[in-house]
């Protein structure tokens, strides 16, 4: 029972994980380093809490007195503004040719400064949303015959506790996996987005425009970041936009794509490995194994040096694409 | 890259212009936010050099040259280090074990011993990543971003674990008494100059002006310098006239970690006198902007760093005389990171376009 409390925590946890890495995971396979999947990732949370906020607010306080909607249309406002930082990213790293690790690190202080800023000019209250209602966020959904089947032994709990009752975007994010797997290695489109990530001569050469191609993965990428953000403020208990709310979940984002060598399937386990760790560092303070205890900061930075150990190549050796950083230039 | 661009252009008028545009947007989200931008730069002026910011700007000054240099020794090699965050806290760690063993019969002894603690902790937490790059070619961007991670979490352990106080702070105890190393109140004192008491502006800056002055010597006048700033332009060409990339790497980034672990002096012997959580304070961070608006030169370092140290200082003004949240620096240096960094072209293209015409019309 215990166990199935954590993986069900772990699958809420591994979600932004998830959605973030494969947005990484487009951007990298393209050959564009997106090290602003925090900021993107921090922006879109605000941006969906906010507009959430405002549209389900009275008429009379200011809002816009809106009674169903509020949450899709806070999710669809950050999946715009996180494009928009994908596009800045694109410019400089693209168009400009600038330096693609540099872009991502002002894209992310851009996000942490700006989402107080505007926050506390709209809400004051210190960078935070008010509370949303229950029906300005993304409510769980009961799967159908989940409650008939709960006194069903092992598989009944199973299935009504940890595959049922989750919101949509847990739903969304675990099916962005096959999908991703299907565009990147089943169509023409993912084929030759995974060419300008390794070899982009070569596809310039076919006639097939790399800045274009390139242009389209890190709108992907903007995307996917937009639904994370907007899973934090909307379908996490958080119930709002609260300061620095991705916490560091971009970088674990990186750090699971790293994992998972830039695979579709490798991102989905090493999002649920990572969210399990999390879950269990959030229940337990400290894990005692009888012999030793281990402190509960060790069960947060393993995700970090798991990431750095694969990075070593000791577990088999994480090739990025061999393109990855180096911006495009034209032989003339 | 392009020979177009005379000297001066090249270091003063594109940072200049570049500066410019992101102060200029960084105005302009001040006026979307309601307020009135030109207001906001007098009350940030004011409060920078007021007689009780000047010791703040010079305190966060001192912090920025460190962690600028840092960046910019690693940038010369072509090394990104963003790993200045994780190597001046764990700084701050070989700062508090080594002043806590010992009762300091003077200050000058324990600067002393703390400054090579700093730096041999900082290197330390640099050490792994760059040895991982160099030997194993894992890339250092990732590896410093997990360090600092790592790192911060391994400070939480050690200050609510083994290196607390008793209570309920999660601190170290405080440094004996000897280790307390003089403030800029008393040190200008001594010249009978008044200077705010009460700042946590302390001697440890003249470290930093120190430290510049290596790094210069380093770079542009010993043959390890020109080895590293040869392994940054071309990596094939330095191998190929016999530079070893392992230790161009090991050693630049070894110094880099160094650099930054030296904050830990300021920020952790000199202002708290013991071991608290978050001592760099996004210090690290910062010096990526100082680094790139200062060229990676330390006079451009010095300057990039004081403009920083007005901005943390005068922008905490901002909150208190406007109501501007304190997270405008983080906004402005976010843009500054931007256009001196990653958009550079957006200003240097155009630049060398004119130079081209005109320089044709001359010749």
């Amino acid at each position: 029972m215990e166990l199935l409390q954590l993986m069900d925590s772990a699958v809420r946890l591994a979600t932004p994980l998830l959605l973030a890495a494969l947005a990484g995971l487009y951007s990298e396979r393209s050959g564009i380093f997106d090290i602003g999947l925090e900021g993107k990732m921090l922006m879109g949370a605000f941006v969906a809490g906010a507009f959430s906020a405002v549209a389900g607010m009275p008429v009379a306080d200011g809002g816009w007195g809106w009674t169903h909607g509020m949450a899709w249309f806070g999710l669809f406002m950050a999946i715009i503004v996180s494009v928009m930082l994908s596009l800045i990213h694109g410019f400089a790293s693209i168009t400009l040719r600038g330096n693609q690790l540099i872009s991502g690190v002002a894209i992310n202080f851009f996000a942490a400064g700006t989402t107080v800023l505007v926050g506390q000019e709209w809400f004051h209250s210190g960078g935070m949303t008010p509370t949303l209602k229950d029906n300005q966020r993304f409510e769980p959904i009961t799967l159908p015959f989940a409650d008939a089947v709960k006194d069903v032994p092992v598989l009944g709990p199973i299935y009504s506790d940890l595959i049922s009752g989750h919101n949509i975007i847990v739903y969304i994010a675990l099916a962005a996996v096959p999908v991703t797997w299907w565009i990147l290695f089943r169509t023409r489109f993912g084929l030759r987005l995974r060419a300008v990530g390794e070899n982009p001569a070569a596809v310039d050469t076919a006639g097939i425009s790399v800045i274009k191609q390139r242009y389209a993965a890190v709108i992907i990428a903007g995307v996917l970041c937009g639904v994370a953000g907007a899973y934090l403020s909307l379908g996490t208990s958080a119930a709002g936009f609260v300061k620095d709310m991705s916490a560091g979940k971009g970088f674990i984002a990186l750090a699971a794509l790293i994992f998972a060598k830039w695979q579709p399937r490798g991102v989905l386990m090493a999002a649920l490995l990572f969210g399990f760790l999390e879950a269990i560092g959030n229940k337990y303070q400290s894990v005692d194994l009888g012999l030793f205890v281990i402190p509960v900061q060790f069960m947060q930075a393993l995700p970090y040096i798991l990431t750095v150990v694969i990075l070593a190549g000791f577990i088999g050796k994480a090739v990025p694409p061999a393109a990855g950083g180096e911006p495009y230039v034209k032989e003339r | 890259m392009n020979k177009t661009l005379p000297k001066w252009a090249d270091v003063l008028l594109i940072p200049l212009l570049n500066l410019f545009l992101a102060l200029f947007i960084s105005g302009l989200v001040v006026l979307f936010i309601g307020k009135d931008p030109i207001e906001a730069v007098k009350v940030m002026i004011q409060g920078a050099f007021g007689k009780y910011g000047i010791g703040y700007t010079l305190y966060y000054t001192t912090n920025f040259i460190f962690t600028g240099l840092a960046v910019a020794v690693a940038f010369h090699a072509r090394l990104f280090n963003i790993g200045g965050e994780g190597q001046a806290g764990l700084g701050g760690v070989g700062v508090a074990l080594i002043l806590m063993s010992f009762n300091w019969p003077h200050w000058t002894i324990a600067i002393l011993a703390a400054s090579i603690a700093a730096f041999v902790f900082g290197a330390a937490w640099a050490a792994i990543p760059a040895y991982l790059q160099a030997k194993r070619g894992s890339h250092i961007v990732i590896t410093t971003i997990m360090f600092n991670l790592i790192g911060s979490a391994l400070i939480n352990y050690l200050l609510v674990g083994p290196m607390k106080a008793p209570g309920m702070a999660p601190e170290t105890p405080h440094f004996p008494p000897g280790a307390s190393i003089p403030t800029l109140h008393d040190f200008f004192g001594l010249f009978g100059i008044a200077f705010d008491k009460n700042s946590p502006a302390n001697i440890s800056i003249f470290i930093a002006l120190a430290a510049l002055v290596f790094v210069y010597i380093l770079i542009w006048k010993t043959r390890i310098g020109y080895e590293i700033r040869a392994f940054g332009h071309s990596e094939k060409a330095a191998v190929y006239a016999g530079i070893s990339p392992l230790k161009i790497t090991m050693i630049a980034m070894l110094i880099s970690g160094g650099l930054a672990g030296l904050l830990a002096v300021n920020t952790v012997q000199g202002e708290a006198e013991r071991l608290i959580l978050d001592t760099v304070q996004g210090a690290g961070f910062v010096g990526i902007a100082v680094s790139l608006m200062g060229r990676n030169h330390p006079i451009g370092v010095l300057l990039a760093a004081f403009l920083f140290g007005i901005l943390y200082q005068g922008g905490g003004e901002l909150s208190f005389a406007m109501g501007i949240p304190r997270e405008m620096i983080v906004v402005i240096q976010a843009l500054v990171i931007m256009f001196t960094g990653s958009l550079e072209n957006i200003v240097r293209i155009p630049v060398e376009r004119l130079f081209a015409r005109f320089g044709k019309g001359e010749a």
